[in-house]
């Protein structure tokens, strides 16, 4: 890094080089130390999922103990239990259809925020981020009343809906922010060819602006994956999703932290799988596409 | 806010040849009709977010002026306001609010220091660095509830978890996490998971940074201090801002960890489970309610004031566009 005094550097190195050079491998050293305490406690469920229940509850931790699939094997039911496929269909169902209905909900919204925005945008635009600051506790009564009365109780489509709203506001936030990048002369070329709105919108607009699709899409799946007061609140049997199932799954077993680290492995599995395939969209995504 | 005036008209001046060109329907003044053309895209995005998101909080408001208990369903009865006085002077509800506020400044605040040095740690070349970084990744995406049961069993449980496993190998003492140090239990395990997020905020700020600048520093005698000081820190306040930010308005409304960690037990119940406790199994709907919009105030108090640091964001992000 500081190669800044190269020519005596040929012969031999300059102790203040040596020094720096010491720092940055102790710096590297200490990176490692703590990533490697970060990752410890997924290793570790990880490690105890594949271990029999007597060899997980152990104090010392029984670190060499043989691997089994017995864990697993409880969790998807073949001893007796509830299966656990319901749920994580259900929660691919809803985060799949939420996602896909915030996206075609969000990007005409962004489209008219961005490239062709109107009167007062940025009002708008604070408008959908106000109302992620409401605490969705407040407005959960009303929704399970309304739920109960009109039977949508325990229906996976009123997830579907609330997950909606949950993640348009992000969603606007994000594709707005990603269409904003978008040159005005290519949308400009689409309206002199007499393109249509949804033409511009689905051939020109949504093919330059993938990645920032991609990135939102990834962000509303993992965000509804996640969700568990709405899923705890107004699901039964029929509707639960995986994080309502899991809370389910443990209050009804006995001794059970294989299972349980089973469990909860197969649940973030699909969350983990995605966010280590894009980290870098992950960022772009949180950051609500201002950090690019 | 009126701000943004002098950056927008750059895009609004376009000639609006779509709304000419799709719309011919123009028998009313063109104008109109031209600037309904603009706003129908977003239409379908606000009306749905108001219905979906704003009518529950009228239904709220209203049903916090009944007495209204699921029980007693024959006794519902108008209360004007005596839900909110025996809110306000319930002491659970007031623990729940400092509870509420505590949990969130700790956790925001560590995650951002700790964020903040694991990105300036990261901001540095060394060997097997994307690795480090897949790996301080990894909390963040592991599922909240699953995450709350692996802290609760495997790691604080006191007979057979990992952390007083590994004190018995060191011949430390064999404490009661949840019961000893409830709160901070519940804070160590969301500060795991969102400093990965502060982290991924801050490094994307850092390699943002006008780096001849900081050459040219050095060059001048600037020592590490100085700069990181100077010239590191001013760059990154709008990253530690939208991570601040972003990191209340989740934080403010965990659920997740204190329902599975610990019930909402040992004082560490928060807002958000208060109310569902309140509405879930005590079915005091009017009260659960008034709480609700108590926290709506509370909440639009802090977010006016957030508001303003995302608009100063904004305005950069508008000015550059």
């Amino acid at each position: 890094m500081t190669s800044l005094t190269a020519p005596a550097a040929i012969t031999s190195v300059p102790p203040a080089t040596r020094r720096a050079k010491r720092r940055g491998a102790a710096l590297g050293l200490l990176a490692w130390f703590v990533g490697i305490l970060f990752v410890l406690p997924v290793l570790w469920m990880l490690l105890t999922s594949f271990h029999s229940e007597s060899d997980a509850a152990t104090n010392p931790p029984s670190l060499a103990a043989p691997l089994t699939l017995d864990g697993y094997k409880t969790f998807f039911g073949v001893d007796g239990g509830a299966s656990p496929w319901p749920a994580l269909l259900n929660s691919m169902g809803t985060s799949i259809f939420s996602t896909l209905f915030v996206l075609v909900l969000a990007l005409p919204a962004a489209f008219a925020l961005s490239i062709r925005p109107v009167r007062k945008w940025t009002d708008v635009m604070f408008f959908f981020l106000s109302t992620k600051m409401l605490p969705v506790v407040a407005g959960l009564l009303p929704v399970y009343l309304f739920a109960k009365d009109t039977g949508f109780l325990d229906n996976v489509w009123l997830l579907v809906i609330l997950y909606t709203s949950m993640n348009l506001p992000i969603a606007v936030w994000m594709m707005q922010s990603f269409l904003a990048d978008i040159p005005v002369s290519i949308i400009e070329a689409a309206q002199m060819d007499g393109a249509r709105l949804t033409t511009i919108l689905w051939r020109v607009v949504a093919p330059i602006a993938g990645p920032g699709i991609a990135a939102t899409s990834l962000i509303c799946f993992i965000f509804s994956w996640n969700e568990m007061l709405f899923a705890q609140v107004l699901t039964g049997v029929v509707a639960q999703t995986a994080p309502a199932f899991l809370t389910g799954f443990v209050t009804s077993q006995g001794l059970f932290l294989a299972q349980v680290c089973a469990a909860s492995m197969v649940i973030s599995l699909p969350v983990l799988a995605a966010g280590f395939a894009a980290q870098d969209k992950l960022v772009q995504g949180l950051s609500l596409g201002a950090v690019k | 806010m009126s701000n943004p005036t002098t950056a927008v008209p750059v895009r609004g001046e376009r000639p609006p040849t779509m709304a000419a060109t799709s719309r011919n329907t123009s028998k009313p003044p063109r104008n109109r009709a031209r600037e309904w053309a603009t706003r129908a895209p977003l239409m379908p995005a606000l009306i749905f977010l108001i219905v979906v998101t704003q009518l529950p909080f009228v239904a709220t408001l209203v049903i916090s002026l009944f007495d209204w208990n699921s029980f007693r369903p024959d006794k519902r009865a108008f209360a004007g306001l005596e839900n909110y006085t025996t809110v306000a002077s319930d002491p659970a509800l007031r623990e729940s609010i400092l509870t509420t506020v505590l949990l969130t400044a700790t956790v925001v605040i560590v995650s951002v220091v700790l964020g903040l040095a694991l990105a300036l740690l990261l901001d540095r070349k060394f060997r097997g660095r994307g690795l480090v970084r897949t790996m301080l990744i990894a909390p963040f995406l592991v599922v909240p509830v699953a995450s709350a049961l692996l802290w609760k069993h495997a790691l604080y449980n006191p007979e057979y978890g990992l952390f007083n496993g590994v004190l018995n190998w060191l011949g430390g003492p064999q404490p009661q996490w949840l019961s000893d140090m409830p709160l901070m239990a519940v804070e160590a395990s969301l500060i795991w998971q969102w400093t990965p997020f502060m982290m991924l905020i801050l490094l994307a700020g850092l390699q943002g940074r006008p780096l001849d600048m900081i050459e040219a520093a050095r060059l001048d005698g600037a020592s590490n201090w100085q700069i990181f000081r100077f010239l590191t820190l001013p760059h990154l306040r709008r990253y530690l801002e939208l991570g601040t930010l972003l990191g209340s308005i989740y934080i403010v409304q965990n659920f997740d960890a204190v329902f599975t960690l610990t019930r909402g037990g040992l004082d560490t119940a928060n807002l958000p489970y208060t109310i569902y406790e309140t509405f879930y199994n005590a079915h005091e709907y009017g009260l659960a309610s008034a709480a609700g919009v108590l926290v709506v105030i509370g909440t639009i108090i802090i977010a006016t004031f957030a508001l303003r640091v995302v608009s100063s964001l904004f305005r950069e992000e508008a000015s550059r566009a």
